[in-house]
C-alpha cells in the first residue's frame, strides 16, 4: 500500500514538476454546497486545455465529492485549487459520471494530495471502458496536446456502483444511480438530496449537441426514467446548469427522436451508411453548437445500432 | 489456411514499427508510410503496383473518421468493356492501425462483381489502401488518406457486453431484385465483440484476449462466391456488403470462425426471377 501510494506520488509529480501551483478554476456555487465549474462548450482540444466539461464538487460535515476531474491532469489540479479555495475539508470522493477523456484526467490530481487518498468512484462498467481506450487517450493527448502521461497518471476507480450507491459526505448524502447503455455504456448520474441537485453529467447537452457513443434507444428511455427525478437544479455535461425540470430535457430528446426516426427510414429505404451520414437529421441541427464536429458521428453509430432493428 | 498468415504477419510489424508513424498528420507523400513499405515487401515483395486511375479501383472512405470504431470503407472495382481479366483478390489496408493488414478478400467467379464495403476501426491518422489483385497478376492500389476522430471517440466498440450477449447471431439479406445471371447485392452482418486483444484489465492488470471474426466464406447453391481473411481492424459486429450471381434457385449460405474457433452459419433460401 505504501510502495502503491508512494509510486502514485511519484506519477503525479512527474507531471507536475516544474510548472507553478495551479491557477484555481472558476467555479459557481449553485445551491447552498454545491460548486459547478462550466467547461467551454467546445471539442476537447489543446486550444482550451482539455478544459470543455461541466465539473463539480459538494461540501458535507465531513468532506469533498468531486464529480468530474477534468479533460487534463492541469484541470484536475486546477479543480483541486478551486476547492481548497473553498474549504478545509478533504476530499474523500472523486466520482467520474463516465469513461470520456474530459472527464477522467483530472483524476490524478486527487491522488496523493490529501493525506488519505480519496476513493474513486465509478459505473460498474467504467474500468472496462477505460481500460479499452487509455491507449487511445495517451496517444490523442501526445499528439493533440504534446502531453504524455506516465504509467499509472490514468486513475481507476476503487469504488465501483452497479446500480445504485449512497455516499454519505457527513450530514448530506449523494445518491449515485448507474445506468444502462445511453450516452456511453458507463453512465452515472450523481444527486444531491439536500439541494435536489442533479448532476445528469453527459446523459444531458445543453448548447453542445448530444454525442452518441453507446445506445440511442438506451439513451431515450434513460431520458423518460430521469424525469422522474425530483430536480431543483440539474447540471448536464455540457452547457449552463438549469432550473427548468424536466423542460431542459426536451430539446435533446427532440434531436435524438429526430436522429431515431430518420435513422430509421433511412435503413428502410436501404440507404447505405454513407448515404445516410449525409441526409439524415440534418433539419434538426439548428440552435446546436459542434454539431459540424459530431453529427456525423452520432449518425453512423446510430446507423450501427439500428440496422439490428 | 495458407491466407491467415499474412494477417498475424501484420500484426508483428506493428511490433517492429513501433510508434513511428504515430504523429503523421497530413496525407502528403502515401508512398513514403514506412509501415506501408514493410507490408508491401511482405505481401507484394518485387510486384509492380500501379496506381488507380478511373474507376478501375476506387475507394471511399469519410476524410475524418467521425467514428473511430465504426468507419465505412467501400471498394469498387470496374473492368472496362471487353477486359478479360477479373478481379480474384482485395487486399484492404490501413497503415497505422496496430495491425495494418485489416482484411483479404477473396473473389470467385460468382461474384460477379468485386465490390466489398465494410466498417473499420481507425486508430490514427493513416492511408487506407485497396489494392486489387487481378487474374493476370496485375496489381492497382487506390489511397484515400483518413484523419483520427476527436478525443472521446476510440475504436474499441461501444457495448461489448451487448455484442457478446448475442455472440454469433447473423443476418443475411438481399437487397433489391433478384435475377438470373444477374449480380445482386447482399448484406452479412455478425454479432461480435470483435476484441482486440490491445485493452488490459485493470483489475487484473492482465490483456482481455483477442476474440475477433477471422473468417468468413460465402457461396451460393455450393459454389463459392467470396471469402475474407480478417483482423480485429475490422468494426464491433462485423458487416459487409458484396455481390453474387444467382444462376438458378439456391441457398446463400454465409460461414463464419472467430479466434476462438467459434463457428456460426447462416443460410438464406432464394428464387431469383428469370
Amino acid at each position: 500500500m505504501r510502495i502503491g501510494l508512494a509510486a502514485a506520488l511519484l506519477t503525479w509529480l512527474c507531471w507536475s514538476g516544474g510548472s507553478a501551483a495551479a491557477e484555481a478554476l472558476s467555479v459557481a456555487e449553485v445551491a447552498p454546497g454545491v460548486f459547478v465549474h462550466q467547461g467551454r462548450v467546445e471539442d476537447w482540444l489543446p486550444d482550451n486545455g482539455g478544459d470543455v466539461a461541466n465539473l463539480g464538487f459538494v461540501v458535507g460535515q465531513r468532506c469533498v465529492a468531486v464529480v468530474d476531474s477534468g479533460g487534463t491532469p492541469a484541470v484536475g489540479e486546477a479543480l483541486r485549487a478551486a476547492i481548497a479555495r473553498t474549504t478545509k475539508l478533504p476530499v474523500c470522493y472523486v466520482i467520474n459520471t463516465h469513461a470520456h477523456p474530459d472527464h477522467v484526467l483530472g483524476n490524478v490530481a486527487f491522488v496523493g494530495a490529501a493525506e488519505k487518498a480519496p476513493a474513486f468512484v465509478a459505473h460498474a462498467r467504467l474500468p472496462a471502458a477505460l481500460g479499452a481506450r487509455e491507449r487511445y487517450l495517451r496517444n490523442a493527448l501526445q499528439r493533440d496536446f504534446g502531453l504524455a502521461l506516465a504509467p499509472g497518471a490514468i486513475v481507476y476507480p476503487s469504488l465501483l456502483v452497479e446500480r445504485r450507491l449512497e455516499l454519505d459526505l457527513g450530514g448530506r448524502t449523494l445518491q449515485l444511480d448507474a445506468w444502462p447503455t445511453a450516452h456511453t455504456d458507463n453512465d452515472l448520474t450523481v444527486f444531491d438530496t439536500r439541494t435536489r441537485t442533479l448532476f445528469v453529467s453527459d446523459l444531458l447537452f445543453v448548447e453542445h449537441l448530444p454525442v452518441l457513443d453507446g445506445s440511442l434507444r438506451g439513451w431515450l428511455q434513460v431520458l423518460a426514467e430521469l424525469r422522474r427525478f425530483d430536480v431543483a437544479l440539474a447540471v448536464p455535461g455540457h452547457g449552463a446548469p438549469s432550473s427548468r425540470w424536466p423542460a431542459v430535457l426536451d430539446a435533446e430528446e427532440r434531436y435524438l427522436r429526430t436522429l431515431l426516426d430518420e435513422t430509421r427510414s433511412a435503413l428502410r429505404d436501404k440507404l447505405s451508411i454513407q448515404q445516410a451520414v449525409d441526409r439524415v437529421g440534418r433539419g434538426a441541427l439548428s440552435g446546436w453548437r459542434l454539431a459540424e464536429q459530431f453529427h456525423r458521428r452520432n449518425v453512423t453509430a446510430a446507423y450501427a445500432e439500428l440496422e439490428w432493428e | 489456411m495458407k491466407s491467415i498468415k499474412p494477417l498475424w504477419l501484420g500484426l508483428l510489424l506493428v511490433l517492429l514499427a513501433g510508434n513511428a508513424a504515430a504523429q503523421l498528420k497530413s496525407g502528403d507523400n502515401p508512398e513514403a508510410s514506412e509501415i506501408w513499405r514493410k507490408v508491401r515487401a511482405s505481401l507484394f515483395a518485387g510486384r509492380t503496383i500501379a496506381a488507380a486511375s478511373g474507376e478501375l479501383v476506387t475507394i471511399e472512405a469519410p476524410a475524418r473518421a467521425e467514428d473511430a470504431a465504426i468507419v465505412p470503407i467501400a471498394v469498387s472495382t470496374r473492368l472496362p468493356a471487353g477486359d478479360p481479366r477479373r478481379v480474384v483478390k482485395l487486399y484492404l489496408i490501413i497503415d497505422n492501425n496496430p495491425s495494418p493488414i485489416a482484411a483479404v478478400f477473396d473473389f470467385a467467379r460468382g461474384s460477379g462483381q468485386a465490390d466489398i464495403e465494410t466498417r473499420v476501426r481507425v486508430d490514427e491518422y493513416t492511408h487506407v489502401r485497396a489494392i486489387a489483385e487481378f487474374s493476370d497478376g496485375g496489381l492497382v492500389m487506390a489511397t484515400r488518406f483518413v484523419k483520427a476522430s476527436g478525443g472521446c471517440s476510440a475504436p474499441p466498440g461501444k457495448d461489448p457486453q451487448a455484442a457478446l450477449a448475442s455472440l454469433g447471431k447473423m443476418r443475411l439479406r438481399v437487397d433489391g431484385e433478384l435475377r438470373r445471371g444477374q449480380p445482386a447485392l447482399a448484406q452479412l452482418m455478425i454479432s461480435h465483440p470483435n476484441h482486440s486483444g490491445l485493452a488490459m484489465d485493470q483489475s487484473t492488470r492482465q490483456y482481455t484476449p483477442a476474440h475477433f471474426v477471422r473468417r468468413v466464406v460465402v457461396s451460393y447453391a455450393g459454389e463459392p462466391v467470396m471469402s475474407a481473411d480478417l483482423d480485429f481492424a475490422i468494426s464491433e459486429n462485423p458487416n459487409f456488403r458484396f455481390h453474387f450471381v444467382p444462376q438458378g434457385d439456391g441457398e446463400l449460405k454465409a460461414e463464419v470462425v472467430d479466434t476462438q474457433d467459434l463457428r456460426f452459419e447462416s443460410v438464406l433460401a432464394l428464387v431469383p426471377a428469370r
